[in-house]
């Protein structure tokens, strides 16, 4: 029962930090359609920036902790959310209207491409952050085994909800979420009624960007090692995860990025450490094949 | 509003260019290009030691990047605004020398074959240039193989390392533990190969474009991680050793044979040389390559290739006129992955050695790279492409190190600029009416 609750609570950790990625997935497809296969380096981008900025405050000689995270965390945000801007602009914009696997191809050239920079410029090793944030609750003990919630970990779900909260309401009542929405139903009649769509595309991947740059810096914090190659499968589980709930649906992608934690928690506690990759690829296999639309997305209309 | 006027006044355009709003322009492409570099480039992380991290700021770096993206930006717009109407000169060569291409394509695949045949017996050759030859032909022979897939059919594959991977293991493990020689284990290669091919492609290829790339890259990695970790059977991460080479009928390349065996060199009485072995490695995949050529060829003009090609147009079109598209598809997965078993097989012979390290995702991209770069359903270009991306390394650590970074820049440039591929295209082989082929599909 312990152990079950401590898998529980690594499982929550590691699928807010999923659903967090996720949601870049889903709001990309939800609006023009495509995978953007580049989004897992968008956030391996966002570890980088956050271990650097760490450092340089560091340097500077900023000590309080929370002030700390703080401002890493808008400088995270920021940065990050200029190289997904810039993705778009650069690799996707210019194929609207190709044919359909172009956008895809050129997301697969661009993830190629970020992970060669960052290997080169910051080098192939991986780069270790001594833990920020220490300590934690012992909830309760049972048989000599300890359940234990870290300040991290509490931090982690809590800034996920958090954000989870801002964002919802950002889409549900500003004139940008608007615009994102009605993008998401049908892109021409909203050009036509006056919405400038480039732009509320452009917003869509800064906004993706901005909590995939917050999931870095999660992960940089929990996992204290960062290296240029993280992107790749956190990028095709947070996929999953979006796939799971449903893509499209915001809900549904941190409803998928939570199960697909738990999954990877519960398989890895009780199964095997080997092959905990393989049960995110397996049920997002199974999922594609029995549940196409997802947990709780609509289904999809075939357009000619 | 200047290029509607200047569109209007004909030649004397010059005069109203604004150069306030390409300055304007490029003044805010380097300021993001700063924003971009100012964190990964003008920072570097280093080790201490002790598991700390250091830093070295590199500003001179951000300045040049910020500098050069400026000039970049200012260039593309004045040349976007002087260039006439239609296509710029560098597409123009492009185009004529593709069609030069088609034209004599007869004549250049002559050439091309006899090249490829002569040599390992031309003056320049050396163990070395055979080798890298071989290795060019290995992924020629998986570009086209790929190119069934993603080319023909229009179906994604992110994981067609998976199936080169059977193919390199079902050869080990049979010779291993059955004790099959190559060119006994190359079509139970293929065969397995395909095999998996259709029990993959069975349940996901209902699935649309995209969903369908992301499952074979699970699909991949799935293989890739059970060989890691089946250790009894696989070796795991320490791969399988000691893989038969191949025999030239029977008859092997080694200085001396055990009892009753008769070595290649002993029975045509020739000095024994290790670079026969190479060269005799370097005809057979030339033949498997060509074999793979010949074979795709062929099924295009066969009903089913038509039905590929029909249904990367359009599928509901397909659909509607009583194509099967799961059918039709699965038979180009199968196809497509049974050419990269063919291909796996021969890597496992070439190497003696083989181990999941080789068969990662970046193998898989490699060979999309090819097929992309070459153009989409092009023969030829797959080929430009392959000798393109292996010999690159080769000229040195610098375009070693940038290869990859230079090839996932290329797959996006090339999307936008030429999305047909960069070296040739291919029309499908049948149209009812004459089209503008400029730009996308349509």
């Amino acid at each position: 029962m312990a152990y079950f609750l401590q898998q529980l609570i690594n499982g929550l950790t590691l699928g807010s930090i999923y659903g967090l990625i996720a949601i870049g997935y889903t709001m990309v497809y939800g609006i023009i359609g495509m995978i953007n296969f580049a989004h897992g380096e968008i956030y391996m981008i966002g570890a980088f920036i956050s271990i650097i900025a760490l450092l340089v405050l560091g340097l500077i000689g900023v000590s309080y902790v929370p002030l700390a995270l703080a401002l890493v965390l808008l400088t995270t945000m920021l940065f990050t959310a200029i190289y997904g801007w810039t993705v778009e602009r650069v690799a996707y914009r210019p194929l609207r209207g190709s044919f359909r696997l172009a956008p895809l191809i050129s997301a697969i050239g661009t993830s190629i491409f970020l992970q060669n920079y960052v290997q080169i410029l910051q080098g192939a090793r991986g780069k270790p952050m001594p833990p920020l944030v220490q300590g934690g609750f012992t909830i309760f003990e049972s048989g000599g085994f300890a359940v234990r919630l870290s300040y991290l970990q509490l931090l982690i779900m809590l800034v996920t909800l958090a954000l989870m909260a801002g964002f919802s309401t950002l889409i549900a009542t500003t004139p940008l979420g608007r615009a994102q929405r009605a993008c998401e139903q049908d892109m021409q009649m909203a050009s036509l009624l006056g919405i400038d769509v480039d732009r509320v595309i452009s917003m869509t991947f800064v906004m993706g960007a901005a909590l995939a740059a917050v999931a870095g810096l999660m992960v940089t914090l929990y996992y204290g090692v960062v290296d240029f190659f993280i992107g790749f499968l956190a990028g095709v589980k947070a996929f999953t995860a979006a796939v799971l709930g449903g893509i499209g649906s915001l809900p549904g992608a941190m409803l998928g990025g939570i199960l697909i934690g738990l999954i990877e928690a519960f398989w890895s506690g009780y199964f095997s450490v080997d092959y905990k990759d393989v049960s995110v690829f397996v049920v997002l296999i199974l999922v594609l094949v029995f549940r196409p639309t997802g947990l709780l997305g609509q289904p999809e209309l075939e357009k000619v | 509003m200047t290029a509607a006027s200047g569109r209007a006044v004909g030649n004397s355009t010059v005069a109203t260019v604004d150069w306030a709003a390409f300055l304007k322009d490029a003044v805010i492409a380097a300021m993001v290009a700063t924003l971009l570099a100012l964190p990964l480039v003008g920072v570097e992380t280093y080790d201490v030691g002790g598991g700390a991290l250091g830093i070295r700021t590199h500003f001179d770096r951000v300045a040049i990047a910020a500098a050069a993206v400026f000039a970049g930006r200012l260039a593309l717009q004045i040349r976007q605004r002087f260039l006439r109407r239609g296509e710029s000169r560098i597409t123009a060569i492009l185009s004529r020398l593709t069609a030069w291409g088609n034209r004599q394509a007869l004549r250049l695949t002559i050439a091309g074959i006899a090249f490829a045949a002569a040599l390992p017996f031309l003056p320049f050759s050396s163990r070395y240039l055979i080798d890298l030859a071989t290795t060019v032909l290995i992924y020629v022979m998986l570009g086209w193989g790929l190119n069934v897939v993603v080319g023909l059919a229009g179906l994604l594959d992110l994981g067609y390392v998976a199936f080169y991977a059977v193919g390199a293991y079902t050869f080990a493990l049979s010779a291993r533990d059955l004790g099959l020689t190559f060119w006994q284990a190359l079509p139970l290669s293929g065969l397995v190969a395909a095999s998996f091919g259709v029990i993959l492609g069975f349940p996901v290829l209902r699935l649309r474009g995209d969903y369908l790339a992301i499952v074979t890259l699970g699909f991949g990695e799935i293989i890739r991680i059970v060989l890691l970790n089946w250790s009894p059977v696989t070796g795991g991460p320490n791969g399988i050793s000691d893989i038969p080479r191949p025999s030239f009928f029977g008859l092997p390349f080694a200085r001396s044979a055990p009892e009753g065996v008769t070595t290649f060199h002993q029975f045509f009485g020739f000095e024994f040389s290790p670079n026969q072995r190479v060269t005799y490695i370097y005809f057979v995949v030339l033949t498997l390559a060509l074999v793979t050529n010949l074979f795709t060829l062929r099924l295009r003009r066969l009903p089913i290739g038509r039905a590929w090609e029909a249904l990367r147009e359009d599928e509901v079109a397909c659909r509607a006129l009583g194509i099967n598209p799961t059918n039709v598809k699965l038979s180009a997965f199968g196809i497509g992955a049974m050419l990269g078993g063919f291909a796996g097989c021969f890597f496992a012979t070439r190497q003696g050695f083989i181990s999941p390290e080789s068969f990662t995702f970046i193998e898989s991209a490699t060979i999309l790279a090819i097929v992309v770069l070459g153009g989409m359903g092009s023969q030829m270009g797959v080929v430009l492409a392959a000798i393109l991306l292996v010999t690159l390394p080769e000229f040195g650590r610098a375009f070693a190190e940038f290869r990859m970074l230079i090839f996932g820049a290329a797959m996006v440039a090339i999307m936008v600029w030429r999305p047909r591929g960069l070296l040739a295209h291919r029309e499908p082989s049948l149209l009812l009416a004459p089209r503008s082929t400029r730009g996308s599909w349509p």
